[in-house]
């Protein structure tokens, strides 16, 4: 059970087996395959278990009861959709360019793979530690847009092309927002590496060490992470209602659930950076001198606060998708240009001098 | 104004104009060239003030078609039906009202669709209801459609 | 070369983008097709094309008896279709000048305020769905279905029900109506603040409805538009106030009014409109007067001959019913002067200037039933 609280154990003693067996470069190759793998699972039980809490938390805010019948309570619902998904026929546009329209999926797929790869999940289970994490990953998760507005030009549809053009538009205004709001706090790690920054929070978490601008940063991430996922309230890029389904309207079958999944693997990016930077990543919720509450604290697995904080945030998140009605795009547009552009650049000042004056705790 | 005023002042502008007794509201029949006259004065005049258009129908009689129009004004809270006759089935043709009251707009366009009485200066005069290759004015009395229609 | 560098410029901004919002779309309601001209995201025309769901029910009811034409109002607009039944029933009761018993009229006003409530209650739920909020949609039919039960016990059916017939009702109300409706009512006067304050005191829906769809006095008037429409804009037009019908002369209620004639406005006058429906059923429905249900008619009902223009208040605005008959068992003509028509010939006027979702909100709180406006 050593392992469970410091992975490190476990991918010492993998490595240590492969390097008795193999030479260097072959055991680099091994262990690249088995976290490729490792990660594509994690993908696919992320999917499941995201399509079918979204469809349960859904339908307790609607008072019904959701999916009810394929599995115990409905959890073997989504293997049956993507049963039902891989049966589709895959219908293309006579006119559509096939190249760039068959391209689009995986560009997004790709970009949230990339920036999957780079979170700490737990101590020593870090895939990629750069020492520009935080940059890597904001860098990577902008190249989903280059996928949306693909599949809205090459479906040769104009309620594609629309949808496509609000969505590039706007993903391309939120990253702004969310990249500076995650400064606010790298302000006061002064490194941009993911595992440091986790480990900075080993005395308390962020949002309680930085007080009043760092709950400022976190409502302004909480708000701009939820448009660069075209999610809640600034989902008019595939707005139901107005639309039919926006960018990805002409796609169907295993394409389709590839656009699904990309916007639940990008909800779960947005949750695991928002929880590692303002609360805390693995690290347990501890209070300044109460060692017996900290003894209790630490005997739940890192892995589990990880995934119990981003499990929040997810909550929150779909929350808010099933209470608002949707923002218009060029409400939308100002609210970041004139709102939260302006309210993060005074924050990030403030919290530059909260840091130097060491105001912060 | 009560019925016996509306009535004279009808009088006064359409000499020729015809009265029905005993109906529900004042109910004058006019010929079809007036119509607009008529109308803009009705709507205009501070004795009468009819702003209100809530009806407007079509109907089709053995030797003429007429032209129904439900007046109402919202100040004055009176009620008038002007009824306006064309004599001539084959190529019937009236005056539009859709500068007057913009209701009328879709209005005349459902009686033109219906009936093929065509609104002259109407701008936008296209069927509206069904296709506009459709041949015939299906409310029309002698309208024979055997694919259609199931004959009693 | 001026003249070809001219003629160019000319050329590239004659074209417009046109977008077709088709008979099947989420939020037109039925089956209605939109043609707009687009300027990037601002609309420059709106061109509705109607007609997919014309059943030429005016020609049909020259055949009918006057009894078979109450089941063809059922189907035009089939959320007040009891309104729309009572309309006809009436309109053949005051030519027959028959004299119907106060039950009767006490009895078809409230169910004519059920139906109005329930009407409301699926505007309400399709309004927060169109504009995003989609759990709205299921809160809002969850009150309708308790209105549904209620017309099932007693009148048959649930949504087309032709519970009138001329001369009075078709059957008697069920022992369980009144009890089952002061329920209902005891029930959605606790939940009407709570859906009130879920999109009312939002700030996004008041955003995206605020200033939208600005429609004046005089340009409703001009168009027709009657019913919560034209009273967001100030145009009283309410014809239970105006030519009282049936038990209406008998209960107070307000005519609600509001000067701003955006999408807010046209909001709020429904949601006040329901307020004002509960009054008038808690008003009634302990005080429902014994007597018969029904005055016994010939089985062949002629009219005679001449006109008889019949006006009620449905839940979209004034239907009117124009009976032209010539003594015989069938009307000579019939008209129906739906509110829906006049309602949407406003759509073109409101929404110039606005961007596309705009126009979905513009064309929710209109509240569109297509079949109402094909006949």
């Amino acid at each position: 059970m050593k392992f469970l609280y410091d992975f490190g154990y476990l991918t010492g003693s993998i490595h240590e087996w492969l390097s008795a067996r193999m030479d260097p470069p072959v055991v680099t190759l091994v262990e690249t395959i088995i976290v490729a793998v490792c990660f594509m699972i994690l993908f696919a039980v992320l999917g499941l278990v995201l399509v079918y809490a979204e469809r349960k938390i859904s339908a307790f805010f609607q008072q019904r009861l959701g999916p009810m019948r394929v599995g115990k309570w409905g959890t073997a619902q989504t293997i049956a959709d993507v049963i039902k998904l891989l049966f589709k026929e895959p219908l293309v546009n006579k006119d559509a360019d096939k190249f760039l329209f068959n391209l689009a999926p995986y560009i997004i797929m790709i970009s949230a793979f990339l920036a999957i790869a780079a979170l700490p999940f737990a101590k020593g289970l870090h895939a990629l530690d750069f020492d520009i994490g935080i940059f890597y990953v904001s860098a990577v998760s902008s190249l989903g847009v280059i996928g949306i507005l693909l599949a809205g030009w090459s479906s040769s549809n104009k309620y594609s092309l629309i949808g496509a053009m609000r969505s590039g538009a706007q993903i391309i205004s939120y990253e702004l927002s969310v990249g500076l709001s995650l400064l606010t706090i790298i302000v006061l790690t002064g490194s941009l590496q993911l595992s440091t920054i986790v480990e900075s929070q080993a005395d308390g978490w962020w949002i309680f060490k930085g007080h009043l601008p760092a709950v400022i940063a976190f409502l302004i991430f909480m708000i701009a992470s939820t448009a660069e996922t075209n999610r809640g309230p600034f989902d008019l890029a595939e707005a139901e209602s107005e639309l039919t389904a926006g960018f990805h309207t002409e796609y169907s079958g295993m394409k389709f659930a590839f656009f699904f999944l990309a916007e639940f693997a990008n909800m779960f990016i947005v949750a695991a950076i928002g929880a590692t930077v303002f609360l805390g990543g693995w690290m347990p919720f501890y209070i300044g001198g109460f060692t017996g509450f900290n003894a209790v604290m630490d005997f739940i697995p890192p892995i589990f606060w990880f995934l119990g904080k981003v499990a929040f945030m997810i909550f929150m998140m779909m929350w808010f998708r099933w209470t608002f009605p949707r923002l218009r795009i060029d409400q939308l547009l100002t609210l970041e240009w004139k709102y939260l552009l302006p309210i993060n650049l005074v924050n990030i000042v403030v919290m530059a001098f909260i840091g130097l004056m060491g105001w912060h705790f | 104004m009560d019925n016996e005023k509306l009535k004279d002042f009808i009088l006064k502008q359409i000499p020729a104009a015809d009265f029905e007794e005993n109906a529900q509201y004042l109910l004058a029949i006019v010929p079809a060239s007036h119509i607009h006259s008529i109308s803009l004065e009705l709507k205009n005049n501070p004795e009468t003030r009819f702003d209100y258009l809530f009806c407007l129908t079509g109907v089709d009689y053995p030797d003429h078609m007429q032209v129904i129009y439900h007046l109402k004004s919202t100040e004055l809270n009176h009620y008038t039906v002007i009824k306006a006759r064309i004599d001539s089935r084959e190529k019937p043709e009236i005056d539009t009202v859709c500068d007057i009251w913009h209701t009328a707009e879709f209005h005349e366009r459902e009686v033109y669709d219906l009936f093929g009485i065509v609104f002259r200066n109407h701008p936008d005069l296209r069927r509206i209801f069904l296709d506009e290759e459709w041949v015939g004015y299906p409310l029309r009395k002698d309208y024979k459609d055997p694919y259609n229609m199931i004959e009693y | 070369m001026k003249e070809i560098e001219e003629q160019e410029i000319q050329e590239l901004e004659s074209q417009e983008y046109f977008i077709n919002m088709g008979p099947q779309h989420p939020s037109t309601h039925g089956v209605l097709r939109l043609v707009l001209s687009l300027d990037g995201e601002i609309i420059r025309k709106v061109e509705p094309h109607l007609g997919y769901i014309h059943r030429s029910i005016e020609k049909m009811c020259e055949h009918d008896s006057y009894q078979q034409i109450i089941h063809l109002t059922d189907r035009m607009d089939y959320l007040s279709c009891h309104m729309l039944n009572e309309a006809v029933c009436l309109g053949v009761e005051n030519g027959l000048e028959v004299e119907i018993p106060e039950r009767v009229k006490v009895i078809r006003t409230i169910i004519s305020e059920l139906t109005r409530l329930s009407s409301h209650q699926l505007w309400w739920g399709v309004m927060g769905m169109d504009l995003g909020a989609i759990t709205t949609f299921l809160y809002g039919f969850r009150d309708r279905e308790m209105i549904t039960d209620i017309f099932e016990e007693t009148c048959g059916a649930r949504l087309t029900m032709s519970y009138n017939i001329p001369g009075g009702l078709m059957f008697d109300i069920h022992p369980n109506f009144q009890k089952r409706t002061k329920d209902f009512i005891v029930h959605f006067k606790k939940k009407l603040p709570e859906y009130d304050k879920l999109l009312s005191d939002n700030v996004i829906f008041r955003e995206r409805t605020r200033g939208i769809g600005v429609l004046s006095k005089e340009d409703a008037i001009s168009y027709g538009v009657t019913g919560p429409s034209g009273r967001g804009s100030g145009f009283s037009c309410d014809v239970r106030k105006h030519n009282p019908y049936s038990a209406y002369p008998k209960v107070e209620f307000r005519e609600i009014l509001r000067e701003e004639g955006d999408c807010f406005a046209r909001y709020k006058c429904r949601i006040d409109e329901m307020w004002e429906s509960l009054n008038i059923i808690d008003q009634l429905i302990d005080n429902i007067p014994e007597g018969d249900y029904k005055v016994q008619t010939r089985t062949v009902i002629k009219l005679p001959k001449g006109e008889f223009y019949q006006k009620v208040e449905t839940a979209r605005g004034e239907f009117g019913v124009y009976i032209i008959s010539d003594g015989m068992k069938s009307p000579y003509r019939l008209k129906f002067r739906s509110p829906g028509f006049s309602n949407l010939s406003a759509l073109d006027k409101m929404s110039r200037g606005c961007k596309i979702a705009d126009l979905v909100a513009i064309m929710s709180t209109l509240d569109l039933v297509i079949p109402d406006i094909d006949r």
